[in-house]
C-alpha cells in the first residue's frame, strides 16, 4: 500500500502546475481502480499467481472466443495458399490466364486476413498469459524449444508471404515466374509448419506425453509426438481448405450479387463454382479424417472417448450431423443450380437424376441426425419403453452414421460429375462399355457399403472399427479413383452441345454459397468447443487440472452462444477485410473509367492490392 | 393448387406415416415428437430445393403462395386470405405460448444413458481367464443377481422389469454393451445407479450398488457371462 501511495504522490508531482490536481486525481482514481476492473489475482497472497478472471465477461469466455477467431483466421489464411498456388500452376502450365488472375484475386484476400490473424494471436497469448499464467508456465516449460521454431517459421512465412504477393505482377515471365511458382510451394510448406507446431500444443492438453528425463529438445519431442497430433494434423489441413474454398465462394457470391458488368458477373459466377469446388472436394475427404481422429481419442481413452461420442457432449455431433447436411446440400444444391441455368436446356434432362440423388441425400441425413438416445417426455418415453426407439435406435449407432456419411459423398461426387458431363455428348466408340462400367460400379460400391454397414452390427467392435469402416471407406475412394479418370478420357473426345454460359446463375445461387460459408464457420466453432470440452476439467489431461472457478463445462445452450457470436464475429471480420481489401480496385474501377488510366502506387498495407493488370 | 398440391399432400402423407404407421410396425413404438419434427423439417427442405432447381418451377411454386399472400389475382378467396393472415400469427402466438408457458408435465429430460466412466475405470481389463467354466459361473451369478430385470435371455425382459422406467438394459441389442469396454461394465454394475455422474440423472437408475454384495470377481465373471450368454463381443483394440 506503501508503495502504492508513493505512485500516486509521484504522479501528483510529474503533472504539477495548474490544473494538476485534476490530473493527478484522476491518476489516482484509475490506480485505485485497476483491481475492481478485473484482472484481480486469485490466491496472491501465497505463492505464485494461478489465474487472473476479467469481470462480466470471464476469462475463459474471453479466450474461448479470441482462440477461436484466431483459429478461423488461420484456417483461412492456412487453407486458401494451397488452392491460390495450385491455380497459380494450373495457370503456369495450362496457359489459361483465368485462374492466374483467380490465384492473385485468392492470394489478395490472403495477404488481407494474415495480419488480422498474426494480430488475433498475439491477443490470444497475451490473454493467455494473463488469465492463465500457470498453465502457460507449464506449457512454457514443456514446449520452449518449438515456441522458438514457431517464431522463425512465422519470420518465414511472413517474408514468403509478401514476396509472393508483392512480386506477382514483376514476377510474371520467363524464369521469374518460376521463382514465383516456388515462392508459392515456400509459402505453403511453411504453412503447413505453422499448423502442425502449435497443432502439438494443443493435442497434447488433450493426450499428453509427459517424460520426465532427456533434453528440452527430447520433451518437447515427445510432447509433440502425442496420439491425437497427426489425426489432428491431417484433420485441420483437410478442414482449412474447405474454410478457405467455402469462404471464397461466398466472397464471390457476395460480389457476384452486387456487381454491375456483364463481364464481372461471369468472373464472380466462376470464381464461386471454382470455390465450391475447392470446399466440396474437402468436404469428401473430412469425414475420413475427423473419424479417424476420434477412433485415436477413443483408443487413447475411453472415458474421453465416450465424454464426446457418448457422453454429455454426444448432443454435439447430431447439431453437426445437421451443419454438415447442409453443406452437403447447399453444395450439390449449387451444382444443381450449375446444371440448369450455366447449362441451358440441361433442366429437362437431368431433373430426375437431380430429384433422386436429393431424395437420397435427405434419406442419409435423416439416418445421421437421428440420435440414439432421443429427446422424449416422460410420456412419450413410456411409449418407447425407455429413450431408444425399439426400431429407429438402430441407427442412432456409428455403423449406420458411417454408412450414410459415405453414401453421402458417393451422391455428391455423382452430382459434381453430372455437372462435368452436362451439355456434352460422348463420340469415343468405347462410351457405352465405358459408362456401363462406370454404373456398374457405382451401384456395386454402394451396396457394399450398405451392407458392410448392416453387417457391423452383427460383428465385434473391432472388426467394425479396424474393418468394415476403412473397407467402407476404401470402396468410396476407389469408385473417385475410377471413374474420374474414365470421365475425363470420356469428355476428352466428347462434341460440346451446350456452351457453359457463366454469369447466369439466379442470386439464391449467391445466398446458398454464403449459406455454406456460414455453415462451415459454424461447423468448426462447434467442433472447437467439442475438442475443449473433451478434457473436461483438466487443463492438460490427467496432468494438471484446471483449479480455476471454470472448471467445469459449459451447458450446451450457453456454449451454443458463444459459437453463435463467434461466427457472427468471424463474419463480420471477414466482411470488413474483405471490403478493406476491395476498396482499392473499387477506386482503380472508378478512376479507370473515369480518366482512362490506373494510378499508380495505391497504397497497400497487409493485403493492399498491388498494381492489378486485366488478364483475360 | 398446380405445383403446390404435391408437395402439400407429400408432407401430409410423410406426417401421417410418422404418426400413424410407422409406431404400428411390429416392434417399433411411438415416435416422439422431436423426430417427428426433425424428419418433416428435411422433407420441406427437400421440397424447396427440389422446386427452386430452375426457374419455371420456382415461379410455380413460390408464386401462387405469393399472389395468395399479397392478394394478387385471387379473386373470391380474399375472405381466406385475411383468415390466413390473422390466423398464423395466432397460431405462431399459439404454439410459442405453448413451448413458454408454465406446464403441470415434467420437463424432457436429456439423461445421457451411457455417460463417460471415472478415470480410475478406464484402461481396466477383465483379470479373469475366459473359460468355459468362468463364464458358465458368471451366467450363473447373472441368473441370480441380474436375469430378475435384465431378463434370462438377456432382453431386459426380467419379471421386474416391468415395474421399472426407464426400463432395464437390453443387452443382446446391438447398440448397447456391444458398443462398450468391459471396463465400463465393471464400473456400471460395481457402483450401480447411484454412481451415475450427474448427466446419466442417477435420481433415475434403479440398478443396485453391487460392490456392497459382491466381490470384484464375480462382477467380472458376470459380465463375461453377459456377453457370452447376449451373443455379444466387448470393445477391444487388439
Amino acid at each position: 500500500m506503501q508503495q502504492g501511495v508513493g505512485t500516486i504522490q509521484r504522479a501528483f508531482r510529474a503533472v504539477g502546475g495548474h490544473g494538476g490536481w485534476l490530473a493527478g486525481l484522476l491518476l489516482t482514481v484509475g490506480w485505485l481502480a485497476l483491481p475492481s476492473i478485473g484482472f484481480a489475482a486469485e490466491g496472491a497472497a501465497a505463492g505464485p499467481t494461478e489465474y487472473r478472471d476479467i469481470p462480466y465477461i470471464g476469462s475463459r469466455n474471453l479466450i474461448w472466443v479470441v482462440a477461436q477467431l484466431h483459429l478461423l483466421l488461420a484456417g483461412f489464411v492456412l487453407g486458401v495458399p494451397i488452392f491460390a498456388w495450385l491455380c497459380e500452376v494450373i495457370a503456369w502450365r495450362g496457359g489459361e490466364r483465368r485462374y492466374d488472375k483467380l490465384a492473385k484475386e485468392f492470394t489478395k484476400l490472403l495477404t488481407s486476413a494474415y495480419a488480422t490473424t498474426a494480430l488475433f494471436g498475439g491477443i490470444l497469448l497475451f490473454s493467455l498469459v494473463i488469465f492463465y499464467p500457470k498453465l502457460m508456465n507449464y506449457l512454457t516449460d514443456v514446449f520452449f524449444p518449438s515456441f522458438l521454431l514457431y517464431c522463425l517459421l512465422f519470420l518465414l512465412e511472413t517474408a514468403t508471404l509478401y514476396l509472393y504477393w508483392y512480386g506477382w505482377d514483376a514476377m510474371q515471365h520467363g524464369r521469374m515466374k518460376t521463382l514465383h511458382v516456388f515462392l508459392g510451394f515456400l509459402l505453403n510448406f511453411f504453412a503447413l509448419f505453422i499448423m502442425i507446431v502449435p497443432n502439438a500444443w494443443a493435442t497434447f492438453q488433450a493426450s499428453p506425453v509427459v517424460i520426465s528425463e532427456g533434453s528440452a529438445i527430447e520433451r518437447a519431442w515427445a510432447a509433440t509426438w502425442n496420439p491425437t497430433w497427426w489425426p489432428i494434423n491431417i484433420h485441420r489441413f483437410i478442414a482449412n481448405i474447405v474454410l478457405g474454398g467455402y469462404i471464397c465462394g461466398a466472397y464471390a457470391g457476395v460480389r457476384y450479387l452486387s456487381v454491375k458488368s456483364a463481364e464481372d458477373r461471369e468472373h464472380y459466377d466462376w470464381m464461386g463454382y471454382v470455390g465450391n469446388f475447392i470446399g466440396v472436394f474437402g468436404l469428401l475427404a473430412l469425414p475420413f479424417a475427423g473419424y479417424w481422429l476420434m477412433r485415436e481419442i477413443y483408443q487413447y481413452n475411453q472415458q474421453m472417448g465416450i465424454t464426446l461420442m457418448g457422453g454429455f457432449l454426444s448432443w454435439l455431433f447430431i447439431i453437426q450431423a445437421m451443419l454438415i447436411g447442409v453443406l452437403f446440400l447447399g453444395s450439390n444444391y449449387y451444382f444443381w443450380l450449375g446444371i440448369t441455368y450455366r447449362i441451358p436446356g440441361s433442366e429437362g434432362k437431368y431433373r430426375r437424376a437431380m430429384l433422386m440423388m436429393l431424395v437420397s441425400l435427405l434419406l442419409c441425413l435423416a439416418v445421421w441426425m437421428t440420435p440414439h438416445s432421443l429427446v422424449a417426455s416422460i410420456e412419450e418415453a413410456q411409449k418407447m419403453g425407455g429413450a431408444h426407439h425399439p426400431l429407429l435406435g438402430v441407427l442412432g449407432v456409428m455403423s449406420a452414421k458411417m454408412t450414410v456419411s459415405n453414401l453421402m459423398i458417393l451422391i455428391t461426387f455423382m452430382s459434381f460429375v453430372m455437372y462435368w458431363r452436362a451439355g456434352k455428348q460422348d463420340t469415343a466408340r468405347w462410351a457405352k462399355l465405358g459408362k456401363a462400367v462406370m454404373g456398374a460400379v457405382l451401384v456395386l460400391a454402394s451396396l457394399a457399403v450398405i451392407v458392410l454397414g448392416v453387417w457391423g452390427y452383427f460383428v465385434p467392435a473391432i472388426v467394425r472399427i479396424n474393418y468394415f469402416s476403412t473397407s467402407q471407406v476404401l470402396i468410396v475412394i476407389f469408385v473417385i479413383l475410377t471413374i474420374t479418370p474414365l470421365t475425363a478420357l470420356l469428355l476428352k473426345s466428347a462434341r460440346t452441345t451446350t456452351e457453359m454460359v457463366w454469369g447466369s446463375m439466379p442470386p439464391r445461387a449467391g445466398y446458398a454459397l454464403v449459406l455454406n460459408a456460414v455453415m462451415i464457420i459454424l461447423l468448426m466453432t462447434l467442433m472447437g468447443y467439442a475438442r475443449s470440452s473433451s478434457r473436461v476439467h483438466w487443463h492438460v489431461y490427467g496432468v494438471m487440472r484446471d483449479s480455476s472457478p471454470y472448471a467445469y463445462s459449459p451447458a450446451l445452450g450457453s456454449a451454443s452462444l458463444i459459437m453463435g457470436f463467434c461466427t457472427f464475429f468471424f463474419c463480420i471480420l471477414v466482411a470488413f477485410i474483405f471490403w478493406v481489401a476491395t476498396m482499392g480496385d473499387k477506386y482503380k474501377a472508378a478512376t479507370t473509367s473515369g480518366k482512362g488510366e490506373l494510378p499508380h502506387g495505391i497504397p497497400a498495407m497487409a493485403g493492399g492490392a498491388p498494381e492489378e493488370q486485366q488478364q483475360t | 393448387m398446380g405445383a403446390l398440391g404435391k408437395p402439400i399432400i407429400l408432407m401430409v402423407t410423410m406426417y401421417l406415416f410418422l404418426k400413424f404407421v410407422l409406431p404400428n410396425i411390429p416392434g417399433s413404438a411411438p415416435l416422439p415428437s422431436s423426430l417427428i419434427f426433425l424428419y418433416l423439417l428435411l422433407t420441406v427442405s427437400g421440397i424447396v430445393i427440389y422446386e427452386t432447381l430452375s426457374g419455371e418451377s420456382k415461379d410455380a411454386f413460390w408464386g401462387p403462395m405469393q399472389g395468395f399472400l399479397t392478394g394478387e389475382k385471387i379473386g373470391g378467396l380474399q375472405a381466406l386470405r385475411y383468415g390466413v393472415l390473422i390466423l398464423f400469427p395466432l397460431l405462431v402466438g399459439w404454439q410459442t405460448y405453448g413451448s413458454t408457458a408454465t406446464s403441470d408435465l415434467p420437463p424432457t429430460e436429456g439423461r445421457t444413458i451411457h455417460p463417460a466412466p471415472p478415470g480410475e475405470y478406464t484402461g481396466l481389463s477383465n483379470p479373469v481367464p475366459k473359460t468355459p467354466d468362468n463364464i458358465m459361473q458368471g451366467k450363473g451369478f447373472y441368473a441370480a443377481f441380474c436375469s430378475p430385470c435384465h431378463g434370462g435371455n438377456f432382453d431386459g425382459k426380467g419379471p421386474a422389469a416391468r415395474g421399472f422406467n426407464p426400463p432395464p438394459a437390453n443387452f443382446a441389442d446391438p447398440t448397447t454393451i456391444a458398443m462398450l469396454q468391459e471396463s465400463y461394465l465393471f464400473w456400471r454394475i460395481k457402483k450401480g445407479g447411484v454412481g451415475l455422474p450427474i448427466e446419466g440423472a442417477p435420481w433415475r437408475s434403479a440398478m443396485p450398488r453391487w460392490e456392497v454384495e459382491l466381490p470384484d470377481e464375480w462382477i467380472w465373471k458376470i459380465i463375461m457371462g453377459e456377453y457370452d450368454g447376449a451373443h455379444q463381443s466387448p470393445r477391444t483394440w487388439e
